[in-house]
């Protein structure tokens, strides 16, 4: 069977690549707009967060001797804490004023980690090992998918699900989703308001550490891998309705699919299609996919 | 006071006048050199701040040994990987910087650029890290001098290696842009020119991070061999990624364009047996190692070929001048011209009249982990390819220059 030209055999080993990027655009995405949709905060530190995460996990491996798994706990719990400190110290200081505050500083500390990487580690990356449990690969007929790959997607939509639920359908997440409404009557209720925010910032921030340890044995640990990616997500994050749980899980893995295709007709486009499809969503409605007008 | 300012003023300009009287040919007193490189971006390992070491060591070795009578110093700045950045930065430097000639000028689209402001306010351009082989052919000028290596000559020795040894149909995974083509495109001449047929080619954004679908179109092409035309991380992520997806070693890799530092980077591990050609590796004998240890004391890390042409080019300015007690930009160029290049990174290298300054490249293969020493030891010289051949010929030549 042929698909404009393409042939099955060709298309799915593409798709389920697709998938695989999708699933990272998805949890990336989704600590992005936990993030807007709680504090208001555009988290332009988003894609350095999780550059410290896959370094934390090369770091980790190569000097303490921490493993894969302990990584993929342990990084995000620094990242969240170094978020914890952020916000304190910094961010709190900023809501009330302008969205762009919040960018040009979350902006600034993202140029700060970068450098600081660099100045100790170059630009050339270090190479963190798929961990022995998942080396190797299951042949599916229609292609060679390494189980890291598999296990990639596997831990990205457990995570995506996870926060979703715990968003959505918990009385915490309830309580969350209320401060954002009215932080004044939520507080007049009892419940310490600035601690939630302080705690939804942390759990954004490590959400995009675990993104990077996922990342790690998959691409080079480098200083700019995150700027390299951030922008996608960013407009991933539009596409699917600034601030929307749901819709930036699914426009992280339906986009990976958009991509993947386009890689398949037209290679050359398949850095543009993102925001070509960000362009047209704009225009036909302006609050994204699955945001709600204003 | 202001009559007090007046007889300052005045008398600033006696001093500059008799300093000037001193050392009449060399233009305001002293020789400049401006390093302009990329010191935060992409390639700022392969060049960067290990270029600005280089020129530093070449400056303060031509003082101790030459002991001239003219001053050198020098400035440096990054470029950021893009033209208009470096274009403007050399007009400054050349117009309000005293600076005689601009240097290093890693990533193409930034020695295209300052080449042409180098021709506009006649100084000269040495040009080590750039890859494009337009700098010698359709943009040559008589100001500018090709140092290192350029896509024809890293091409031309790894393609024809590689066909030789039995790998007959080629794959491109080409970066899509001037390099990246200019690449695929001397690699392909190459590869038919020898025998091999080209039965492919997949065009990817730059940079990327992920390549795993093009590496799947690679490998549905059944090449015996995928040709890596593109640079820095796209690169390394290829090769690390051909390996997961288990494509590498049923097909191989061939690296168009690899520095050390990627090799370092990767480790011996993904990289084995992968061939690569250099212009220049610390491990080549007595000379470069005497002058790669003492660049990574300073350092800390090993030199690339960018960083060593760097060295050289930088003192066969300076040896020029002081052969000509001038700093002017023609009887400079006469006597680079004129002299070949001795030392630890060339022998009898030539400078042509393109532009062009040839001289000897390897052809390497990457070590086994259980065959490296250590830290920095990666490769096996496998063959030296000649100067006559390892660059285009002048015959092949696109260069106005050379139609007089």
């Amino acid at each position: 069977m042929q698909i404009f030209g393409h042939s099955l055999q060709e298309l799915f080993p593409q798709l389920l690549l697709g998938l695989i990027n999708g699933s990272f655009y998805a949890v990336l995405s989704l600590g992005l707009a936990i993030i807007f949709g709680l504090l208001n905060i555009i988290n332009f530190a988003h894609g350095a967060q999780y550059m410290i995460g896959a370094f934390l996990a090369w770091i980790g491996l190569t000097y303490f001797g921490v493993s894969y798994w302990a990584a993929l706990v342990l990084a995000p719990l620094l990242v969240g804490l170094l978020g914890v400190l952020i916000e304190r110290l910094m961010l709190r200081r900023l809501y009330q004023l302008d969205h762009l505050y919040g960018l040009l500083l979350t902006f600034g500390l993202a140029l700060i980690a970068e450098g600081v990487f660099r100045n100790y580690f170059g630009i050339s990356g270090e190479s963190y090992e798929v961990p022995e449990l998942l080396q190797g690969g299951v042949n599916l007929g229609f292609m060679f998918l390494p189980l890291y790959r598999g296990w990639v997607v596997v831990a990205a939509l457990t995570v995506c699900f996870l926060v979703w639920f715990a968003i959505e359908r918990t009385r915490l997440g309830a309580t969350l989703r209320a401060a954002t409404q009215r932080p004044d009557l939520v507080q007049a209720l009892g419940i310490n308001v600035p601690l939630l925010v302080t705690a939804t910032y942390a759990a954004g921030s490590a959400l995009a550490a675990f993104a990077g340890v996922l990342a790690a044995p998959v691409i080079q640990v480098n200083p700019l891998m995150g700027s390299n990616l951030i922008i996608v997500v960013f407009a991933v994050v539009v596409i699917g309705g600034m601030g929307s749980i749901l819709g930036s899980i699914v426009t992280g893995v339906g986009l990976g699919l958009v991509e993947a295709l386009t890689k398949v007709y037209y290679p050359e486009a398949s850095a543009v299609v993102i925001f070509l499809i960000m362009v047209i969503v704009l225009l036909l409605r302006p609050a994204g996919l699955f945001g709600r007008q204003a | 006071m202001r009559y007090r300012t007046l007889i300052q003023a005045t008398g600033l300009a006696l001093t500059l006048a008799a300093a000037g009287a001193a050392q009449a040919q060399i233009s305001d007193g002293v020789v400049r050199i401006g390093v302009l490189t990329d010191l935060s971006g992409a390639y700022s390992d392969l060049s960067g701040q290990g270029a600005v070491v280089a020129t530093q060591m070449s400056i303060d070795d031509f003082l101790a040994q030459e002991k001239p009578d003219f001053k050198v110093d020098m400035v440096s700045a990054d470029h950021q990987d893009k033209g208009d950045i470096a274009a403007n930065k050399a007009r400054e430097w050349f117009e309000q910087g005293k600076v005689d000639v601009v240097t290093e000028l890693v990533n193409s689209s930034t020695a295209l650029a300052v080449q042409k402001i180098g021709k506009e306010k006649n100084r000269v351009v040495l040009i080590s890290g750039a890859a494009s082989t337009k700098i010698t052919n359709e943009e040559c000028n008589d100001v500018t001098v090709h140092w290192t290596y350029d896509t024809y000559s890293v091409a031309n020795g790894t393609a024809k290696a590689v066909v030789k040894q039995g790998g007959k149909t080629w794959f491109f995974l080409t970066a899509d842009y001037a390099f990246g083509q200019s690449l695929e495109k001397d690699a392909s001449d190459v590869v038919t020119a020898n025998g091999g047929t080209v039965l492919g080619a997949v065009r990817h954004p730059f940079p990327g991070s992920d390549f795993s679908s093009f590496l799947l179109k690679a490998q549905a092409s059944g090449a015996q061999v995928i040709g890596l035309a593109n640079a820095g991380t796209d690169t390394t992520n290829s090769i690390k990624q051909a390996a997961e997806f288990g494509i590498t070693p049923k097909q191989s890799l061939a690296g168009l364009l690899v520095f050390i530092t990627d090799v370092n980077s990767l480790g011996l591990k993904a990289t084995q047996g992968m061939y690569l050609t250099e212009g220049f590796y610390w491990d080549l004998n007595d000379e470069t190692r005497a002058w790669s240890k003492r660049f990574f004391e300073k350092h800390k890390r090993m030199p690339t070929m960018v960083q060593a042409g760097q060295y050289s080019s930088v003192m066969h300015y300076l040896k020029a001048v002081k052969a000509v007690k001038s700093d002017d930009t023609q009887k400079v160029m006469a006597q680079m011209k004129k002299t070949p290049v001795n030392d630890f990174f060339a022998k009898n290298g030539q400078i042509r009249d393109d532009g062009r300054m040839v001289h000897d490249m390897y052809l390497f293969q990457v070590k086994k982990p259980s065959e490296s020493t250590g830290p920095w030891d990666y490769y096996n010289v496998r063959a030296t390819i000649p100067a006559a051949e390892a660059f285009q010929p002048l015959s092949a030549s696109k260069c106005p220059l050379l139609k007089k």
